[in-house]
């Protein structure tokens, strides 16, 4: 077609396909049709703004739709066939980022103003009735549970994998690799009964709550997490270190903590801050275990504790006289809480790259 | 290592190994003990709410399961309706970053997906609540005009957009990077050669993919799907923000009645329960449990059955 119309010297390779670059214009022009269309609309009083989203919706379903007709004239079927694939799976790609953008754009537009007032880092909510008031009992309450449930499962998490790649034979290793697969889907909420329960027992107190029990909680989702990824580190290193090793007359426990350690011990601290960032956003058991509160305490084992996932909810959902100071609270929480998780994901994967053992492949 | 049994020569026993090698097996046995104390505890606080006699339960339920019942209902419908709309998007964009998208890209699209992963679950609910109920409610009304012959569509449409339609959309959104992550992993590891012989015989890239990477990546598929299917299940906080909950069994998706999931039911009642209350929600947290176990244990088996017949290893 394009071979024909653009001259009389006939391209063998290039007879029977779409031009170059005609996807692209398809997609241009079908999101200018669709968004014409929404235009007409909006001046006939059919919406009160401009419907961005959805233009580029429907734009890019009608690409599917013309894309795949255009190719099956031209290319026939076979061709048209791939073509409406891979416009559709553009489409998903498409489809998934507008929600993630729109996500992030919300938390940043809504919260930035907040969280960069200076009482948003010094003050707590205890006696707070204006707009002011931050998020200092929050902060001292995650980074106390966090460290807490991280000193619990870390040793925990590492000694298992030792054990799993080093020593574990026979049934018990069987086991417990079973039963860290089955902890990796208790969900978050059952973790936090969990605590809450065994406390209740413990203290004999049907109602207590407290920061300690919140980090049992944290652990018991953490542990599995740990394990799993030191594991994978570890039966990264080659088997000739540790032979080399025995050959010197080194015993097991030295080759273990000089040799296989120092040599994976990159991947896994990544694994250990993923777990953490994966903790550290939790709602749900420290709603339940860790409770609530307005002031700042410091004791992890007496009274509840706030944190900031928590914080970000009640601020929600327990609204009080002027809500919009809530809600401008709530989002400058969110906000803080994905800068914390993204900057411990990216720590983890620098470590990961800058230290990681160069196994050739 | 190689030497047989019989000219074994036992090694010195050192104090070092002794300590070491015990502490790791007692660090592995505190896993199985906190596993058991899990099921332990539950069950003990869950024991007076499923004996409880009729009328002492909470929201006027004879008995313990015509309390759970309903929520079980929410649950696994809230998931399956979040699965039905994840699964085909996560493969798709897995597709795209693995086959489709330039590689420079791709790695840097990788990155992206994992780190929407890690977004706390209480801001994918905030998100919700605050920007995409209030938008998507038009949307509703049009369905429920146009379409509401559809019995899906029928009833009242809620004002406020908090339906169970939105919880599932808000959930789908959630359990993406994960699924989106597994998938694409397995559908980078589908032998080259595979790929290229198709390819070589003429296929294109659809055919290839159809003939080459989804045979080889079903079981991943499916475990991928069934790992999100236990986060969609067991997921908290967006359901307990989004929802505005009823306590009824309904297939309607547009209306203010809803039915309510056992983890959003437990965030929203367990500051006020006491008593026999309590029991009742830690015993729906324990089916609950039993719920992602079995969806779990189903995933466990696919992704073995793989490593059987996996022609990669």
């Amino acid at each position: 077609m394009t071979a024909v119309t653009s001259g009389p010297i006939v391209n063998s390779l290039t007879t029977g396909k779409l031009p170059r670059g005609s996807v692209w214009m398809v997609l241009i022009g079908s999101w200018a049709i669709v968004g014409l269309v929404f235009m007409f609309v909006q001046f006939a009083g059919g919406t009160k703004t401009f419907n961005l989203v959805g233009s580029l919706f429907l734009g890019t379903i009608l690409f599917d739709i013309l894309i795949w007709v255009l190719s099956y004239l031209v290319e026939g079927v076979r061709k048209a066939k791939d073509r409406l694939v891979t416009s559709l799976i553009a489409t998903a790609f498409i489809i998934t980022l507008l929600p993630l953008v729109s996500l992030l754009y919300t938390v940043v537009a809504n919260g930035l103003g907040r969280m960069i007032e200076p009482s948003f880092f010094t003050e707590s909510m205890r006696n707070i009735v204006d707009a002011s008031g931050g998020v200092v009992h929050a902060l001292i309450g995650t980074l106390e549970i966090t460290a807490a449930a991280a000193i619990i499962s870390i040793p925990i998490g590492l000694l298992t994998s030792v054990y799993l790649v080093e020593y574990g034979r026979g049934n018990l290793a069987r086991a417990i690799t079973f039963l860290v697969d089955v902890m990796t889907g208790i969900p978050s909420i059952v973790a936090g009964l969990f605590a809450f329960a065994l406390f209740a027992l413990l203290t004999g107190n049907p109602g207590f709550r407290a920061g300690i029990s919140g980090a049992v909680a944290l652990a018991v989702l953490m542990i599995p997490i740990v394990v799993r990824s030191s594991e994978e580190m570890l039966k990264l290193v080659p088997n000739e270190l540790r032979e080399a090793s025995f050959a010197l007359g080194v015993p097991k426990w030295l080759t273990i903590l000089k040799v296989v350690i120092p040599t994976s011990i990159a991947g896994i601290v990544t694994g250990v801050m993923l777990a953490v960032a994966r903790v550290i956003g939790e709602t749900a058991p420290l709603l339940i275990a860790a409770g609530f509160t307005a002031s700042v305490n410091y004791d992890l084992f007496a009274n509840p504790m706030m944190t900031m996932p928590v914080f970000a909810y009640t601020q929600y959902a327990q609204q009080g006289a002027h809500a919009s100071d809530f809600v401008n609270r709530s989002w400058a929480t969110a906000l803080t809480l994905i800068l914390v998780v993204m900057l411990l994901n990216l720590i983890a994967r620098l470590i990961a790259r800058i230290f990681s053992p160069k196994l050739g492949r | 290592m190689t030497t047989g049994p019989e000219d074994k020569i036992p090694a010195r026993t050192r104090l070092g190994d002794r300590v070491f090698s015990t502490s790791t097996i007692v660090a592995g046995s505190i896993i199985l003990a906190v596993l058991a104390a899990v099921a332990i505890f539950l069950v003990i606080q869950a024991i007076p709410a499923i004996v409880a006699k009729p009328g002492t339960l909470p929201n006027g339920a004879a008995n313990f399961w015509d309390y759970v019942g309903p929520l079980v209902f929410g649950t696994i419908w809230a998931a399956a309706l979040a699965m039905i709309m994840a699964v085909p998007i996560s493969i798709g964009v897995a597709l795209f970053i693995s086959h489709y998208a330039p590689r420079r890209i791709a790695q840097v699209l990788g990155y992206i997906v994992d780190l929407l992963a890690a977004v706390p679950s209480v801001v994918f609910g905030l998100w919700g609540v605050q920007v995409l109920a209030p938008a998507i409610q038009p949307f509703y009304v049009w369905l429920n005009t146009n379409l509401g012959w559809i019995p899906l569509f029928g009833g009242e449409t809620s004002g406020t957009g908090r339906t169970i339609l939105t919880v599932a959309i808000v959930l789908a959104v959630m359990v993406l990077p994960i699924m989106t992550a597994v998938c694409r992993e397995i559908f980078l590891q589908t032998p080259r050669l595979h790929e290229e012989a198709a390819l070589a015989l003429g296929a294109t890239r659809w055919e290839m993919i159809k003939t080459a990477v989804l045979p080889f990546a079903r079981p991943g598929i499916v475990s991928a799907a069934m790992l999100g299917l236990g986060r969609a299940l067991g997921e908290t906080m967006a359901v307990a923000i989004v929802l505005s909950p009823a306590l009824v069994v309904s297939f309607f998706l547009l209306t203010s009645q809803n039915p309510e999931t056992i983890a959003g039911n437990i965030a929203l009642q367990f500051s006020e329960a006491s008593g026999i209350g309590l029991n009742a929600l830690v015993a729906s947290g324990l089916v609950l449990f039993v719920i992602t176990f079995i969806v779990n244990a189903v995933a466990r088996f696919v992704v073995s059955r793989r490593r059987a017949f996996s022609g990669a290893n």
